[in-house]
């Protein structure tokens, strides 16, 4: 083949990724683009035309989603889930992953392998019968019940992600420690915690993520309308008989911003947090 | 380093308790429902007798359907994931901007995503709205309204969402592999399509089965979202998914007990791919304690 042949190729193919890569992008960016173009319009302007910039950009619709549906409510109500349920199933996971890590007992491998299991078990499966004993216990249409349940399910992953962090740390600096006449909780609260902070970061945020998107859970055990989260809130809206669109996405975008702004500026975290339970 | 003897049973005390509490107990006490029947207020053991009644009710059978369809998914989300991390390794211009962007979707609530395309797929929506604009009316449909075009829009919605995920995945394991690699064959006269089939895909190989065990997971257990959101299953029951029968037969209609036994079937499910999952983290000696 000849250099300029080849070369036309490669400048061919190189066009071809682009326009292919390109069209995914846009794919991928379009409803985010719409949320935000549809709240600016008013509703005659988005009946006009979906797809182009607002005409006369206005903030009424954001005014319209904060006073409908509790809107302020449910965003707390998120809030608080999120953090409660993040805050206390990293410090759980942190203290079980420094057994994992750094101590040895029987059975270790076999307990490691079970909880890693329970990664992917579908939370669908435990609803029913969560239900039914939250319901005995008078844990239903609380922050604890739900709380409770998401620290369950943050665990297995977040114990993996600590246990293979505190793994990394070398052995001397612990041994040091322990010379010294560290106890192995000192050994944990003064040297492994504070070495951590990339992995809990990492892990904050990706459980973070998954908390204030969740939905099932949310809608099941927060039935009462001034418990419901709002993504319950979210997903209720279209099942409403008269929907004010451009509302609706100013709405969607104040729940969806938090993550965007987040992974904008933390994508790394993201990157390393969300792919960490496959590739090391 | 030495510990005392009951020492890690004290830090993995309330890990275990917890995991008991969400996962243990719950699959045990889940059991013992789906071979019950309330039968004046009190529950009677009445063996596989739910289990029967469910393979008699034509809305679960379609919802197992669905489920199976939804597999369809499968091959073009690892595939197309497959083909950008493979166009975005070659370093193209602005590659770490497209690998922003593509990831994104996977970041969304499903809750709002959903309700978002539900705009964009009704009758009057963008979808249609856009086709009319470029003289192609001819192809608007009422693409959540057709039993025949729902559940392939839902579909559409799961590869949008779960795409990203793939290539960040993807992308991550080729950076790890070593230049000299891809070097080497490029010397040794590889084309394009002989460099991807016997390096790139090799070199992959554990990822994407991974990748692909993970996904069959997800749209047979995970998909939850997105029908509740943009069709309740509907029209008809043409979205009807397992998931949604759960929640339905439990929430909706009091039926606990048909509810268990759907979940006990899905457990067992996925449970076959869960240990297919651990044997492939294992054999890649991936996230094992030493």
């Amino acid at each position: 083949m000849s250099g300029a042949r080849r070369r036309a190729q490669d400048l061919s193919g190189s066009l071809l990724r682009q326009v292919v890569v390109i069209f995914f992008t846009v794919l991928s960016l379009f409803p985010l683009y719409f949320m935000l173009v549809s709240s600016l319009k008013s509703k005659a302007d988005y009946l006009e035309n979906k797809f182009n910039l607002p005409p006369h950009p206005i903030l009424d619709n954001f005014l319209t989603a904060f006073a409908g549906e509790k809107f302020l409510i449910r965003f707390a109500n998120s809030a608080i889930l999120t953090v409660g349920a993040v805050a206390l199933s990293l410090l759980i996971a942190c203290l079980a992953a420094y057994a994992f890590a750094r101590m040895q007992f029987p059975g270790k491998r076999t307990l490691f392998n079970l909880m890693l299991s329970l990664m992917v078990v579908p939370p669908v499966v435990m609803v029913v019968p969560l239900f039914v004993t939250m319901v005995r216990l008078g844990l239903v249409n609380t922050y604890q019940g739900v709380i409770l349940i998401y620290i369950g399910l943050l665990l297995p992953f977040s114990v993996y992600m600590m246990t293979n962090f505190f793994q990394t740390i070398p052995r001397e600096i612990v041994e040091a420690a322990r010379i010294d006449g560290c106890s192995s909780f000192g050994v944990f609260i003064r040297i492994l915690m504070p070495l951590s902070a990339p992995a809990v970061i990492t892990l904050t945020v990706v459980n973070s993520l998954w908390v204030w998107n969740e939905l099932l859970i949310a809608l099941i055990f927060l039935q009462r309308d001034e418990m419901k989260t709002l993504m319950v809130g979210i997903a209720s809206m279209r099942s409403r008989i008269y929907v004010d669109i451009p509302a609706t996405m100013a709405g969607l975008l104040v729940a969806t911003i938090p993550i965007v702004v987040l992974y904008l500026f933390g994508q790394r975290y993201f990157i390393r947090g969300l792919i960490g339970g496959a590739v090391k | 380093m030495q510990y005392r003897k009951h020492e890690p049973w004290l830090y993995l005390a309330p890990a275990l308790v917890m995991l008991l509490a969400v996962f243990g107990y719950p699959v045990v006490r889940l059991i013992i429902l789906s071979l019950q029947r309330p039968k004046g207020g009190v529950p009677i053991f009445v063996g596989l007798g739910n289990y029967q009644l469910l393979f008699r009710d034509d809305v679960f059978l379609q919802a197992v359907s669905n489920n199976l369809k939804l597999l369809l998914t499968v091959p073009v989300t690892v595939g197309l994931a497959l083909v950008l991390a493979v166009f975005l390794f070659e370093r193209i211009k602005g590659w770490r901007l497209y690998r922003m962007t593509l990831f994104l979707p996977y970041l969304l609530p499903i809750a709002a995503v959903g309700l978002v395309f539900s705009y964009i797929f009704q009758l009057s929506g963008v979808l249609n709205d856009f086709l009319n604009a470029v003289g192609a009316g001819a192809l608007a449909q009422d693409w959540l309204g057709s039993t025949t075009l729902a559940l392939p829009t839902v579909m559409f919605v799961i590869i949008w969402k779960e795409v990203g995920f793939g290539v960040v995945l993807f992308l991550a394991r080729l950076m790890s592999v070593e230049e000299e690699l891809f070097d080497a064959a490029r010397v040794d006269g590889a084309n394009w399509w002989q460099l991807q089939r016997h390096v790139t895909v090799p070199q992959l190989a554990t990822v994407i089965e991974f990748f692909t065990v993970i996904s069959i997971i997800t749209v047979l257990s995970w998909v939850f979202g997105y029908v509740f959101v943009m069709t309740s299953g509907g029209p008809g029951n043409a979205t009807m998914v397992t998931e949604l029968y759960v929640y339905l037969m439990g929430f909706r209609y009091n039926q606990m007990n048909l509810a268990a036994a759907v979940s006990a079937l899905l457990l067992l499910v996925t449970g076959v791919f869960i240990f297919l999952e651990l044997r492939l983290r294992e054999r890649s000696d991936l996230g094992l304690v030493s």
